[in-house]
């Protein structure tokens, strides 16, 4: 590993024992909702990470198609599956806290169906990775990155007008109207926090999986010699 | 060759076949009237609550069906070595697409225009509102499930498991498409709220994803 990226790892670990900190000692407690607010340090940030993640992923699958270097196709493999993971967080979080605050664990709301699609669409996009064979599966998966990314705004818009015509019960004010300066102070730390651990996470995965390629392209190229012999 | 020439020539050979063996449009058939018989043992609606869930069970059903038909679109041209033949042939890849979508679009047009009446004798279906719109509804979303379908399908031909990926991509992608087909459909059967939104709507889904499809074909096609 480089030292650039060891330092990285260092700073990153001690940002997020910072943020942590900040999150769960310094930020204020919540008055109507208490500690439970303190879930939104974590879900929030979850969401961003997420959501960067499944951007990145769409521009590396046009420039996979546009210019085709198994590098691009790589960084989309990385991203999308970190932001499943971030995804998959924000979907468990979330929960956690409506449960005391909303007295429901689930309701059918805008920004929690659209989420949940959007999970939906890049699972079915690791799941096409998965099972599409050989050199197929980076185009295959391109394409569908894709048609993915252009149906998230469409879902969100009609999910909204969804709810809007029936309107859900239990949907309070959003919880960033006021926030205390202390718990955006927070907040921030935290969205920095995670920004990095994602990014680490994507390096990692991406560093995997072009060795993936190069075991698979070294086990073709022996079996090409094999096969010559 | 030009466009035109090609889609009309696939279209026709594809009708044809379609005319002699009836594969796609009986399998569709008998798979929808079992999904009617099924939901009315699981539901056993009043006329009232058949109103009220009927946009979601016609839905579910046509899709499911077109599922069955989107399968086999690309099934055939696999044997004999059509589909490589095609891609070395000058032929446009577009015009191919567009062959196979138009292709199940009829074929899913014709399902529903023949299960409709079956719907309205077993659930006891009257609508309130103007009950025209219900065809730009099928219409709009019917394209929006095939044009979709015929792409992914192509793309699920090449996986591993052929059959089971298409749904699997298929689904999530149409979830909009599908919220404003019930949703229209629930409006106009109770007339309780207008369904023009969604018909809107229906039509910019139509709109971008086609335009999306043929962008992104030839690379499929081409995909090695």
């Amino acid at each position: 590993m480089k030292p650039l990226s060891i330092l990285f790892i260092v700073f990153t670990l001690a940002l997020l024992g910072f943020s942590t900190y900040q999150a769960l000692v310094v930020a204020p407690t919540e008055q109507t909702m208490g500690d439970v607010q303190r879930i939104f340090y974590y879900h929030v940030p979850s969401a961003w990470v997420a959501g960067l993640c499944f951007f990145v992923n769409f521009l590396a699958s046009v420039a996979y198609l546009v210019k085709r270097g198994s590098n691009v196709d790589a960084l989309a493999a990385a991203s999308a599956e970190v932001g499943v993971v971030f995804c998959t967080i924000v979907l468990i979080t979330g929960p956690i806290w409506a449960r005391p605050v909303w007295g429901i664990w689930w309701t059918w709301d805008a920004r929690l169906t659209t989420t949940l699609v959007l999970w939906l669409i890049y699972v079915s996009y690791l799941i096409l990775r998965r099972f599409a064979s050989g050199s197929q599966t980076q185009v295959l998966s391109a394409v569908l990155a894709i048609f993915g990314f252009v149906d998230v705004p469409i879902v969100y818009m009609s999910i909204r007008w969804f709810r809007t015509q029936h309107p859900s019960p239990v949907m309070g004010g959003g919880e960033n109207s006021g926030l205390d300066p202390v718990m955006l102070h927070a907040f921030f730390w935290n969205l920095l926090a995670f920004t990095c651990v994602g990014i680490i996470l994507v390096a990692a995965r991406y560093h995997l999986q072009k060795m993936e390629n190069q075991v698979e392209s070294a086990h073709a190229q022996l079996a090409l010699q094999g096969g010559a012999r | 060759m030009s466009s035109l020439t090609v889609t009309r020539a696939t279209l026709w050979k594809d009708l044809r076949m379609e005319w002699r063996s009836k594969d796609a449009i009986n399998s569709m058939l008998f798979f929808s009237l079992l999904v009617v018989v099924i939901f009315s043992f699981a539901f056993n609606p009043t006329a009232e609550e058949s109103r009220l869930i009927a946009g979601g069970l016609i839905w579910v059903a046509f899709l499911f069906a077109a599922v069955v038909a989107l399968n086999q679109t690309w099934a055939r041209e696999l044997r004999n070595q059509v589909l490589d033949a095609y891609r070395v042939s000058p032929a446009p890849p577009n015009a191919l697409f567009l062959a196979k979508a138009l292709g199940n679009f009829l074929f899913v047009v014709i399902l529903e225009a023949l299960m409709a009446p079956l719907f309205v004798v077993f659930y006891q279906l009257r609508s309130v509102g103007p009950a025209w719109q219900l065809v730009v509804v099928a219409l709009l979303g019917t394209w929006a499930l095939v044009v979709n379908g015929t792409f992914f399908a192509a793309m699920s031909i090449r996986t591993r498991s052929r059959e089971i990926m298409l749904p699997l991509i298929l689904f999530p992608i149409s979830i909009p498409a599908l919220l404003a087909m019930v949703d229209s459909t629930t409006g106009i059967l109770t007339g309780e709220f207008s369904p023009d939104f969604w018909i809107k709507m229906l039509l910019v889904y139509d709109v971008i994803f086609t335009a999306v499809c043929l962008l992104l074909f030839e690379s499929v096609l081409n995909a090695e």
